[in-house]
């Protein structure tokens, strides 16, 4: 009686069922999946758990001892009992603990960025694709646009422009969602030519056809028949963007304009560690670009490895 | 033919039109100029005189219209932060630019075409492994961190060569040149490998895949089969046919070059255009900003357009 006791089997779990499937197959089978998955994973849960790891918050000026200054890593302060991991900044600032807090923000601004482009660039993709006529071409036409200039430099001319909008008062406290608004919309096109070649494809299916015979509207055969089949491309661009968010965000904040000083990312604590290059004190450059490094190209690969598995041709 | 190339010249004056009304919103974001130029003591003949003077009474577009002819004359206005025409800024700042784009653009092919035969003919030599798997991680690299790099290996390390700023230049009436001076040409080796290297990498692996196809056609195997020396064949039977697509791919980044220009310039302290942008974004000086904006754009439409046309010239199947 196998047959019935594989039916009366508890439907497996998502976990066990993704596990199952030909993309688990392919993980687990890939050292560079499990290596760089493992990587970015333990990465971004340093960042979400920071205030947990971290030894001190290097944002609260009691916790900061003058005297603790350029303590180089693996040591004790000169003039204190105090021990540094990876060292401390000018000001004594822990500097593992300002790499747990800078990454945190890098993450949030690539998440968020990468976010908002998918947003934009999935629903516009979509009515492209769906609609046709003017709407298509008018999106299509500022793509191309768009797609003239490099994406970092129109990140900059949109963080210029809203910098220049916001009133002086804010401008320090509003930094992240502005860079977050000028990475989002720099990024918006990829999603947007991939959704709308894939609606191309499927607004011709049967189940749409059938979808608009039972009288659905446009939006709900967008968004809950058609969207979920277009899905799979756009994850691995979602994927393959977060890197690029990620440098783009680092190369901002590194630029001066991006994360301000007091709210520092990644690129921001290079930045303040290239001044201190020349007197020798390595570790406050080191240690946060060696950070960025292994975020940006353990998610690199990682998305280099979903496009693969993903790709049906491969296999 | 002739309606293509109409629809792409008035295509592109478009989008420079939608551009130069970005750069012209933004000098109208930043408030009323008026309020800035006159004094507490003013009354409201002195406030209508002044508008009607600058031309601020005028409807937005025929602003917009005198703002996009001015900047047709080299008239961008004046710096906030600097307080001099931004014309004359521009003219300073772009030769130190364009010499570093020209130097890395020359790198980035010299070595790219060289490298990229190398490994196509060497393909399975550990040699061309090793730079193919070095190439793969400059091109995860950061520009940023790869000028800090270099910064540290032979500014702060070695000592060989200097870490910012362009080193001595000639002044050739107007344009400024360091290729005439040992401190100006020793100053440009590393900011052209940084801003070149990813160029570099491209044009590299473009060319390896080249040259791995055009290897296999029968013409390469019978020139092989008529006895030419092999360097004939590599040179002159199978880079020449590599050539089109290179070319190509070197015309479209070298409005890259100039847009990444900026990082570098702003890691080398490169008094160059890019760290002027930079410097007005951090002080919020619109009319620097506008102009750069506009500048670029004619630079990236035009080199679009022109690689179009070109397109159109060169394969006659597009011709129709």
């Amino acid at each position: 009686m196998t047959t019935s006791s594989e039916q009366t089997a508890k439907p497996k779990s998502m976990l066990a069922r993704a596990w199952d499937s030909d993309v688990g197959y392919s993980f687990r089978h890939s050292p560079v999946a499990i290596i760089s998955s493992t990587v970015a994973l333990l990465l971004i849960l340093a960042a979400v758990f920071a205030p947990l790891l971290a030894v001190m918050n290097p944002f609260d000026p009691a916790s900061l001892n003058l005297l603790n200054g350029f303590t180089p890593p693996l040591s004790q302060a000169e003039f204190s009992p105090d021990w540094f991991l990876l060292g401390t900044d000018d000001q004594g600032r822990d500097v593992y603990s300002t790499i747990l807090y800078g990454m945190r923000i890098s993450l949030f601004v690539g998440f968020a960025a990468v976010a908002l482009g998918m947003v934009i660039g999935i629903t516009l993709g979509l009515i492209s694709g769906y609609f046709g006529g003017w709407a298509d071409a008018i999106i299509m036409r500022i793509a191309d646009v768009q797609l003239t200039f490099p994406s970092i430099l129109v990140a900059m001319l949109i963080f210029g422009v809203a910098k220049g909008v916001t009133p002086v008062e804010y401008r320090d406290q509003l930094a992240i969602w502005v860079l977050i608004l000028a990475i989002g919309l720099s990024d918006w096109v990829q999603f947007a030519r991939v959704v709308r070649g894939a609606t191309l494809v499927e607004k011709n299916k049967e189940y749409v056809q059938a979808a608009r015979l039972m009288g659905r509207g446009a939006l709900p055969i967008l968004f809950r028949h058609i969207l979920p089949n277009v899905m799979s491309p756009v994850l691995v661009i979602a994927t393959i963007s977060l890197a690029l968010a990620i440098i783009a965000e680092a190369t901002l904040s590194f630029l001066g304009v991006g994360a301000p000083a007091t709210q520092p990312s990644l690129g921001t604590l290079i930045r303040i560690g290239q001044g201190f290059l020349f007197s020798g004190e390595w570790w406050i450059l080191v240690f946060p670009a060696v950070t960025l490094l292994a975020l940006a190209l353990s998610v690199n690969l990682l998305g280099d490895w979903l496009r693969d598995a993903l790709n049906p041709k491969l296999r | 033919m002739l309606s293509y190339i109409i629809r792409r010249v008035l295509q592109s004056v478009l989008v420079l039109l939608i551009v130069g009304l970005v750069a012209f919103a933004m000098f109208t974001f930043m408030g009323d100029p008026i309020d800035n130029m006159l004094g507490q003591e003013r009354t409201q003949e002195d406030v209508d005189r002044l508008r009607a003077r600058l031309g601020l009474d005028q409807p937005f577009v025929v602003q917009y219209v005198k703002f996009i002819l001015s900047a047709l004359q080299g008239n961008f206005g004046v710096s906030y932060e600097q307080g001099r025409p931004v014309a004359q800024i521009l003219a300073e700042r772009a030769p130190a630019t364009l010499e570093l784009a020209l130097v890395s653009g020359v790198f980035a092919l010299g070595a790219g075409i060289v490298l990229g035969v190398f490994t196509a003919i060497r393909r399975n030599g550990f040699m061309a492994q090793m730079v193919m798997t070095i190439s793969l991680v400059g091109v995860s690299l950061p520009t940023f961190l790869i000028g800090i790099l270099l910064i540290y290996l032979f500014s702060v390390e070695l000592d060989w060569l200097p870490s910012f700023g362009r080193g001595e230049v000639v002044d050739l009436g107007g344009w400024t040149t360091g290729f005439l001076t040992t401190s100006g040409l020793r100053a440009l080796i590393l900011p052209a490998i940084t801003l070149g290297l990813y160029q570099m990498t491209l044009i590299m692996r473009l060319v390896r895949s080249q040259m791995l196809e055009v290897l296999r056609q029968d013409y390469v195997r019978f020139a092989r089969a008529r006895g030419l020396p092999e360097r004939a064949v590599l040179f002159r039977h199978a880079l020449k046919n590599t050539m089109v697509p290179v070319i190509t791919v070197a015309g479209l980044q070298l409005g890259s070059i100039i847009a990444f220009a900026i990082i570098t310039e702003t890691v080398f302290q490169w008094p160059g255009v890019g760290l002027l942008f930079i410097n007005a974004i951090q002080f919020v000086d619109i009319p620097v900003m506008a102009a750069y904006l506009m500048l670029i754009s004619v630079m990236f439409v035009g080199i679009n357009l022109l690689v179009d046309l070109l397109y159109v010239a060169i394969d006659p199947r597009l011709r129709t």
